[in-house]
């Protein structure tokens, strides 16, 4: 069952510098249960993509296109019915936990005023589920800490409460932009693994943004990649990972430093820099930084569909 | 089939290399071109520029001199065929002549109190903030004591010892201004410290004196033009309240404060005597202060995505 | 290549930190930097490695005496930075550089590429000429990846990874003996901060520096290091080479970093390796008595918990700071 489905999604902001674009004719759909990854660099458009999509977007933002959460439109949904679904059935988790938490809210203030809100309980049994829910996610001791305030807590425990505070509502969709980034790697790999078991028994879709391609290999299903504003490749987790089809995609793998690999291997890199939206080149967007352009890059390249549901926009058609 | 060509990767880097220097785009240009879109400054900029000509060279245009006392009209409301554009006052004098070489007075005082303070403010403030430690603390506290002084018994004071002089009204305007001048430089010079660039320098072997002149100056400027343009129009408001006061400067010199006290005494009679200069002092306020919001958002912007 | 450069010994970097209010005040102490001591040779990359609050920052600066220490000495080619006078240690400068994690907060946002690299030019040699400054700061930026016609341009107008070879360029234009790195790709994205990797590595071959890499991961120190130094709250708890390291770490601590960082390959990432850390990291103002490490190791013994464990060189010449560290087998990808 789909989910969720985006149809040609455009996001733009005007700027004293122009129009920036930052989402160009957005396609993917995401089905009940599964955990999608959007990956990309600064300036991909990962992010706009989902706060235009919940609704978030900044005020010299427009944004045009469907984004179909079980067949309603929320792009055309009024603040008020945005606002339900918000928390509910749609979740979001964002990158940096110290300015996420309200810091003058008890814990307890902030999990509760959400469960109340939306499934209308009293207040003890909103304390009950939130504490049920802080255990889940191995906060210790959380009759106690539940009435503390953030600053009290240290990083991981706050995105562990931010994840926490996410699934009280059971949402169908958890939306996580870069939830691991801030955290410190033993952290990061407490909160995947934590993740991967909520998801595995509340069957929650999941889309994680992030540019860490070793967090998405553990974690999920299906890949997207952006580049630019556009979406580059998508496929399965083992499509992207083993067979990359497009230029960009292999460039980002190889220039992960691994370590189950020979050290003395020089680290292969991207040349060029990040695009700059404001003046992004015609045709393919990354043909100033692929090492396989050629003349015809000049035009946007087509979207190829494989078997297997592996898309991929470039020229070339053989594997790289 | 598709072929693609074999790229080096420095090759557009090497062809670069001959080519001539780019332009910069200073952080100073943005916000020029920022504040040139905030039409509500540019206008308040214009009246500005007007307001300041006329003042200078408006009353040299007029046939009436400011101490002529016209004695077929006192009190006379503004009227085109006695030649009185904007009336005359208890004496007879023309208001409008007046209006503007009180004008004068009142820019002036704005100006250098302004600049007075900004000069002492500055270096004060930048000083107590870098260093820091004792200095910081003894330069802040002699700052607080001098603020809770009463300023109104300052000025008497100065006013009884020294009789009424309008350099005593500069000195007195400008030693209580750079006061805050100097807290604002301070904190913006504490947040500044701790940066990175800064650090930086520091590790450059760059000397203390050279980081204030060159770092933190510069960077300090962004919010001291706005507190300056803001500061302007508060001196000008103490300096007629003061004159409201009979406690600014002597006639026959007369500034907006004094006229507006001159004219709120024959408010209901002559309004005009007092209309005319509350026009032109409240306009030069908001227009300080339009242009001072416009400065802030130009400098300042938190919108850069 | 064993000429030794810098010396560290046992230093510490002790933070009063106030709390409470008027009546009650209470004094903690944060002690960032506990103890810590190392070598760095000449031509040597030394990677450190540690997570947030082990106090790596904090000894980059005061390696580089731009903190005064709480204890313990550096010692420069022979000479202690502490106890020089204000003018000498000001001219060592020259050979001891830094790098800073945010590529943009570390240049003036008000100077030009030309200022910013310049300075350090005219900071030493007030009386050189402008045609001088010129011909080096349009070397050094070729040196590392920019296009000198960028040269009048503000930081703003650069992105991220170019920022950071700006903050490079800037480095090395006194030609320093000695540069340190504070987490220079951590804010950069993936492909950009292979880059910078790959640049500072030319560069260090090429101007045969001694190099301090400072990361919070350890898979990004790998390319670069020849040796690697693990901390934790503020301690070492080992120093290896880099071929030992990975291979089979001497301290649980490192052995668990290693597990923790994340394979990107969804089969072997799959097979989750439990990283057997158990609990959180303590507060540096609340340091555990014996070893710092003792409450989440999964190897403690009744030791741990009284006695802090030294530094000490084991057999292979790399170093650890565990009771147990030769009984212990910790090679990675056995089990048990």
């Amino acid at each position: 069952m789909t989910l969720l489905e985006v149809k040609d999604l455009d996001v733009g902001f005007d700027t004293p510098e122009g129009e920036v674009h930052a989402v160009n004719t957005l396609n993917f759909s995401l089905k009940a249960g599964d955990t999608l990854a959007i990956v990309g660099e600064s300036g991909s458009g990962k992010t706009q993509t989902v706060m235009a999509i919940m609704g978030l977007l900044a005020e010299n933002g427009h944004v045009s296109g469907q984004a179909l959460f079980k067949d309603k439109d929320l792009l055309q949904m009024s603040s008020a019915e945005l606002n339900n679904y918000r928390g509910r059935k749609i979740a979001m988790i964002f990158q940096d936990p110290m300015t996420s938490l309200n810091p003058y809210l008890s814990i307890e203030k902030q999990m509760t005023e959400v469960v109340i809100h939306h499934q209308k309980l009293s207040k003890s049994e909103a304390r009950a589920h939130a504490v049920e829910m802080l255990r889940a996610v191995r906060i210790p001791d959380p009759e106690r800490r539940i009435r503390q305030y953030p600053h009290e807590f240290s990083g991981g425990m706050r995105q562990r409460v931010m994840v926490a505070m996410g699934l009280l509502c059971e949402p169908d969709l958890l939306i996580a932009d870069e939830p691991t980034t801030a955290l410190d790697v033993t952290v990061q790999a407490q909160i995947s693994h934590l993740m991967n078991a909520l998801r595995l028994k509340s069957n929650t879709a999941i889309i994680l943004i992030t540019h860490d391609l070793g967090v998405v290999a553990g974690l999920c299903d299906r890949v997207l990649v952006m580049y630019a504003g556009e979406a580059v490749e998508c496929g399965s987790v083992e499509q992207i990972y083993y067979q990359p089809k497009h230029p960009y995609t292999k460039g980002l793998l190889d220039s992960v430093p691994r370590l189950d690999q020979p050290e003395d291997k020089g680290l292969h890199s991207i040349p060029g820099n990040p695009p700059n939206l404001l003046s992004l080149p015609q045709g393919c967007k990354f043909r100033d930084r692929c090492p396989r352009a050629f003349a015809a890059c000049t035009q946007q390249p087509p979207m190829h569909i494989d078997e297997g549901r592996h898309a991929y926009r470039c020229f070339l058609e053989e594997p790289v | 089939m598709t072929k693609s060509t074999d790229k080096p990767v420095l090759d557009p880097f090497e062809a670069a290399l001959g080519v001539s220097d780019l332009k910069g785009r200073s952080p100073w240009e943005d916000a020029w071109h920022r504040l040139l879109k905030n039409r509500a400054a540019v206008y308040s900029a214009f009246i500005m520029a007007f307001m300041i000509l006329i003042v200078l060279f408006g009353p040299m245009l007029i046939s009436w001199e400011s101490d002529f006392t016209d004695w077929d009209y006192t009190s006379a409301p503004p009227s085109v065929q006695s030649g009185h554009w904007f009336g005359t006052d208890a004496i007879g004098r023309d208001i409008l002549v007046r209006t503007l070489e009180g004008g004068r007075i009142s820019l002036l005082v704005g100006l250098v109190a302004t600049i007075v303070s900004l000069l002492i403010g500055v270096s004060y403030g930048a000083t107590a903030g870098y260093f820091g430690g004792a200095a910081d603390r003894i330069m802040m506290r002699v700052v607080d004591i001098i603020y809770a002084l009463p300023f109104m018994f300052f000025v008497i004071l100065l006013m009884v010892v020294f009789g009424r002089n309008i350099v005593l009204i500069f000195v007195a305007i400008g030693a209580i201004n750079w006061l805050d001048m100097a807290r604002i430089v301070r904190g913006q010079t504490l947040s500044l410290k701790n940066m990175e660039f800064i650090e930086a320098a520091r590790a450059c072997g760059v000397g203390d004196w050279a980081i204030i002149r060159r770092h933190i100056i510069p960077n300090l400027l962004g919010v001291v033009i706005v507190y300056v343009t803001l500061t302007i129009p508060q001196v000008i408001l103490i300096e007629s309240f003061l004159s409201f006061l009979g406690l600014g400067v002597q006639e026959p010199m007369s500034s907006w404060g004094a006229l507006v006290s001159d004219g709120a005494q024959d408010m209901e009679s002559a309004p005009w005597t007092l209309m005319v200069p509350a026009v032109f002092l409240t306009v030069t306020l908001y227009c300080f202060n339009y242009i001072g919001d416009g400065l802030r958002d130009a400098l300042d912007p938190k919108d850069r995505q | 290549m064993n000429d030794r450069v810098l010396r560290v010994q046992d230093l510490a970097v002790h933070f009063k930190i106030r709390e409470g209010g008027l009546m009650r005040a209470k004094i903690h102490t944060l002690r960032a930097v506990n103890g810590v001591s190392f070598d760095l040779n000449a031509g040597e990359t030394l990677g450190i490695v540690g997570e947030s609050g082990c106090g790596k920052s904090t000894l980059a600066r005061a390696m580089l005496a731009l903190i005064k220490p709480s204890r313990g000495r550096v010692l420069w080619l022979g000479e202690d930075l502490g106890k020089m006078d204000e003018e000498t240690l000001r001219k060592k400068r020259q050979d001891l550089q830094i790098v800073f994690q945010d590529p943009l907060a570390a240049l003036n946002p008000r100077m030009t590429v030309r200022d910013i690299i310049a300075e350090p030019l005219w900071t030493f040699f007030p009386k050189i000429a402008r045609v001088q400054v010129d011909e080096r700061v349009r070397g050094v930026m070729k040196m590392v990846g920019l296009l000198p016609n960028q040269i009048n341009r503000y930081p703003h107008e650069f992105s991220g990874g170019q920022c950071q070879r700006i903050g490079i360029a800037r480095a090395l234009v006194l030609n320093p003996k000695l540069v340190v790195c504070d987490e220079p790709v951590s804010a950069l994205d993936v492909s950009i901060q292979a880059q910078i990797i790959n640049l500072l590595k030319d560069l260090q071959t090429k101007l045969n520096l001694s190099l301090v890499f400072i990361a919070h991961d350890l898979s990004v120190v790998r390319h670069i290091s020849d040796r690697v130094m693990v901390m934790y709250l503020g301690r070492v708890m080992e120093i290896s080479r880099r071929g030992n390291l990975y291979k089979k770490p001497l301290h649980p601590y490192t052995s668990a970093l290693i597990k923790a960082v994340p394979v990107p390959d969804p089969q072997l990432a799959r097979e989750v390796v439990e990283t057997g850390l158990t609990g959180d990291m303590p507060s540096p103002l609340d340091l555990p008595a014996g070893c710092v490490f003792h409450g989440r190791c999964p190897y403690m013994v009744k030791r741990c918990e009284l006695e802090v464990p030294a530094l000490r060189r084991l057999e292979n010449a790399d170093w650890a700071a565990c009771h147990r560290a030769e009984e212990l087998d910790l090679t990675i990808g056995k089990t048990g």
